[in-house]
């Protein structure tokens, strides 16, 4: 019987590894040096928590894995964890948290996929802004995502901003059931850009600022201004959304961050009142975050204000090339332990792994690759014989001294 | 090449009969009489046609067992909408079908989409269609809910141990009579013909496709689910026992069982009241002081007894097994053997296989290389048998009944129910290990009752039915 992996899922292998951890600690450096703290919340979490308006759409709620645990008689289904944001809300009114709570999150999270070509898991890094609303904690965001992938040595990120707020109040000035509305909005929340066109074909002549808001992709705070010129008095309802998007593009360019304003690519989760933006490096979109001012309450906690975002693990860890990350082989030495020379051995390997290198201990007779060194250690003389792999220059010895010594070790070497 | 074809029995039967007679298919036997489940087609004589309950055709054709079949929409979508991966491709509505699929509350708030949306406590939805329940309550945008899947009867669960149910009725009216709103339609009960996506890609089908599609007007329908009903139309105003906290809550079975119990009952003097029901009352009275009666089906009493619906049930050891397997947890216990129904619970395979119990059947599924499919109306009590047993690789195949008919052809292994092995026997199957033995048993909750009366009250029906059973 072949031994296979559950269609839809993949494995990481050591080379993913190698950037996944790469991307998680600078990630978590990153965030512990702006003050957050980690959390980690469960798998499984139960399926109610994303059910209710304002959080998953039915659509994505369809996806989910969803099933009932070993103590489910109550009828009550649990999921594997679909999103990072829900989880981390429920931590919070979980723990009679109140008041500003930085936390961040290195989670896997779990969405159907139909072809089972893509994965159906996902991981996340993630950070949430937890008991403020303000733009300058929007800009806190988006500087940390900026921050991290900098970090990582990440040029040419592009950010994309869009406004959940804007859009509920566009979808809101238009003449349109709730159905229409909820309809719209959800298409532009998974990621259907021509989801506004309809603004275009409604009322052109009444709504021309709406038209230049939902067609034109603007690269300054003035685009914004100048469509608020436009609307005048007619589209009262958008100002006060349209002057939150103003004061936190303004607040961008003091940083001097470049962004790009398209209001239709608002793709994200039903629970964004505000600000929404997307990360990209090329094309491919490698994070994106929002303002969730009403999740909370929603959930049946106090009134409290949000923001977040997540790196998508998947994306970013293609990012860097195998070989970029390998280990360096002039760090890595292979051992050949004769057995009566084992004592010798395993110490002088113990006291080189705690200078900071590699060592594997040779377990067959066969040439080993990829290694910067390699020591024989014998119990007759010499006991000692390291090579270089690259010079093939070779040192012999009895003391052990000589080894460290030749490789750099010699703090504390007694 | 030949093709295997699934049709209904049931509510299907008579309309897909006259369809495919007007196909000319010619097959013999397929009637209300149905005495076969195999059948053949004079006009087609290469396909295997196989008559199975309605709401086993689309799981066998997502297992590829079938390459086409006929079933309603409902158990189509049912599988679909947790499943939408699946092999099953919808292909056309054969235009007939009567009824839908409803879901149904009193009347009032828990009829409110929008009032249901915002309430605050747990919503309970019953009714025979997990999946699509749960659906509904995603787009109901439900804050907190619980699905008790349902074998059937679910127009009794309102309103004391469910808020929604899901009903199949022919119209809306049949709803309102029965003193429900019906506020969702979920799915029409239309006719489909359904394949299964890789036969669809690899097998010639044409002529077997076109001898339907031919007789068929050309419809762009595409069909609506989870359609919103506004009805004028005020539902029979019914009158419901306000169920006090020291009343008793009993659940008596419906179908075969019922005749043992009031024979029981009669032993020690308690009449129940239109019990069996010949108008399908589902509440009878009786004459237990403080006592409320609900008729349902024994599959679904152990969830209602962990739920704390009711106080006690009369079922079968088998489905507390069963329930017990799931939720081992669950705070539910047996309290008295009744003694009568006796069946044992047995693994049966092809009597033409050289196996004789289990350990060999392992052995010949690991020679052979063999995804043991396993048909059974148990499925928590399969699933820990095959795994308990090591089988390497196995399916489980939901069926609803006559699951000796799935062997050889749809299952390699079955776990069953039978008092004599006469039926086993008689469809050339073999039982290769027995599981259990279980008898009818009265079940309750390991939870504490706090309140004396109602303690009273269950200790005298515990005692009294001890007592008829020493009179045996």
């Amino acid at each position: 019987m072949k031994a296979e992996k559950c269609r839809g899922f993949k494995d990481l292998t050591p080379d993913d590894m190698r950037a996944f951890r790469l991307v998680e600690d600078t990630f978590r450096d990153c965030c512990i040096g702006w003050g957050y703290d980690e959390i980690r919340t469960p798998t499984i979490e139960y399926l109610y928590l994303f059910t209710s308006a304002g959080t998953l759409t039915p659509n994505m709620l369809g996806k989910v894995y969803s099933f009932l645990d070993w103590d489910g008689w109550s009828g009550e289904r649990v999921v594997l964890k679909p999103d990072g944001t829900i989880p981390t809300a429920r931590y919070y009114i979980d723990n009679s948290k109140s008041g500003l709570a930085r936390l961040f999150y290195v989670t896997n999270l779990f969405m159907f996929e139909e072809t089972g070509k893509k994965s159906r898991e996902k991981w996340q890094c993630g950070a949430e802004l937890i008991g403020v609303n303000s733009a300058l904690s929007d800009i806190e965001l988006v500087s940390l995502s900026l921050d991290v992938l900098r970090q990582l040595g990440l040029s040419d990120i592009k950010i994309k901003l869009s406004h959940a707020g804007l859009i509920k109040a566009l979808l809101d000035s238009l003449e349109l059931s709730s159905d229409e509305k909820n309809s719209i909005f959800s298409r532009i929340l998974e990621g259907d850009s021509a989801a506004l066109d309809i603004v275009k074909m409604d009322k052109p002549e009444t709504v021309e600022a709406l038209n230049l808001l939902v067609g034109l992709k603007g690269k300054t705070s003035g685009f914004l201004k100048n469509i608020k010129a436009l609307s005048g008095k007619k589209l009262d309802s958008i100002s006060q959304p349209l002057d939150n998007f103003i004061d936190i593009v303004e607040k961008l360019e003091t940083l001097g961050i470049d962004y790009r304003i398209d209001i239709a690519s608002g793709k994200g989760f039903e629970y964004y009142t505000g600000l929404i933006f997307h990360l990209l490096i090329g094309e491919n979109v490698i994070g994106g975050g929002g303002r969730y001012d009403a999740l909370i309450p929603q959930m049946g906690g106090q009134s409290t204000p949000a923001a977040g975002f997540a790196l998508y693990m998947d994306e970013v860890i293609k990012l860097f090339e195998p070989e970029a990350l390998a280990e360096l082989d002039v760090n890595k030495i292979l051992v050949r332990i004769e057995a009566n020379a084992m004592e010798e051995g395993f110490d002088l390997a113990e006291i080189l792994r705690d200078f900071g290198y590699i060592v594997v201990i040779s377990l067959d007779d066969k040439p080993g690759t990829g290694y910067g060194w390699e020591l024989e250690v014998s119990s007759k003389t010499p006991k000692f014989v390291l090579t270089d792999i690259t010079s093939k220059e070779t040192t012999k010895t009895d003391d052990a001294c000589d080894i460290l010594k030749l490789l750099g070790c010699t703090e504390d070497v007694s | 090449m030949s093709l295997n074809i699934a049709l209904p029995k049931g509510r299907l039967l008579n309309s897909t009969a006259v369809l495919l007679e007007k196909a000319g298919w010619e097959i013999d036997g397929y009637d209300e009489k149905l005495r076969y489940y195999r059948l053949k087609s004079a006009r087609f004589p290469d396909i295997n046609i196989k008559v199975l309950q309605e709401k086993d055709i689309p799981i066998q054709i997502a297992v590829g067992n079938y390459d086409l079949g006929i079933c309603g929409l409902d158990w189509t979508e049912e599988l679909l909408v947790k499943y939408p991966s699946s092999s099953v491709v919808k292909i056309v509505d054969l235009g007939y079908g009567e009824g839908a699929l409803y879901a149904a509350a009193l009347p009032g708030e828990m009829a409110d989409t929008e009032k249901l949306s915002s309430r605050k406590g747990i919503t309970r939805i019953a009714g025979e269609y997990p999946n699509l329940a749960e659906t509904l309550a995603g787009k109901l945008r439900l804050k907190r809910f619980s699905i008790f899947p349902l074998w059937g009867g679910a127009e009794v669960y309102p309103p004391e141990d469910a808020e929604i149910v899901l009903l199949p009725r022919k119209s809306e009216k049949d709803i309102l009579d029965a003193g429900l709103v019906p506020f969702i339609k979920v799915v029409d009960f239309k006719a489909y013909l359904i394949a299964n996506n890789n036969s669809l890609r690899t097998k010639n089908m044409a002529d077997i496709l076109s001898s339907l599609t031919d007789l068929l007007e050309s419809s762009c329908d595409f069909p609506k689910t989870f359609h919103i009903i506004k009805t004028t139309e005020k539902p029979a105003a019914r009158s419901f026992t306000k169920v006090s906290h020291d009343m008793v809550r009993l659940a008596l079975p419906d179908g075969h069982q019922q005749a043992h119990v009031c024979r029981i009952f009669d032993k020690v003097g308690i009449k129940v009241d239109d019990y069996p029901s010949q108008t399908g009352n589902r509440r009878p009275t009786s004459n237990l002081d403080g006592y409320f009666i609900k008729v349902i089906r024994p599959q679904d009493m152990p969830l209602q007894i962990a739920n704390g619906n009711f106080d006690l049930a009369i079922t079968g050891r088998d489905w507390l097994i069963d329930h017990k397997y799931q939720f081992p947890n669950s705070p539910i216990e047996e309290l008295l053997d009744l003694k009568y129904g006796w069946v044992k619970i047995v693994a049966v395979i092809d009597e033409k296989l050289p196996v004789e119990d289990i350990a060999t059947w392992w052995k010949y599924c690991k020679d052979n290389q063999i995804t043991c499919r396993v048909a059974t109306e148990y499925i928590n009590i399969a699933d820990r048998y095959v795994r308990d047993n090591r089988i390497d690789r196995y399916r489980i195949i939901p069926t609803w009944g006559a699951t000796e008919g799935f062997l050889p052809e749809d299952a390699d292994l079955l776990i069953e129910n039978t008092e004599t092995g006469g039926t086993i026997a008689r469809h050339h199957l073999r039982i290769i290990d027995k599981l259990f033995e279980s008898t009818a048993c009265l079940i309750g909750s390991t939870r504490k009752c706090s309140n004396s009366r109602k303690t009273e009250r269950m200790e005298f029906l515990i005692s009294a039915l001890k007592g008829a059973m020493e009179m045996t």
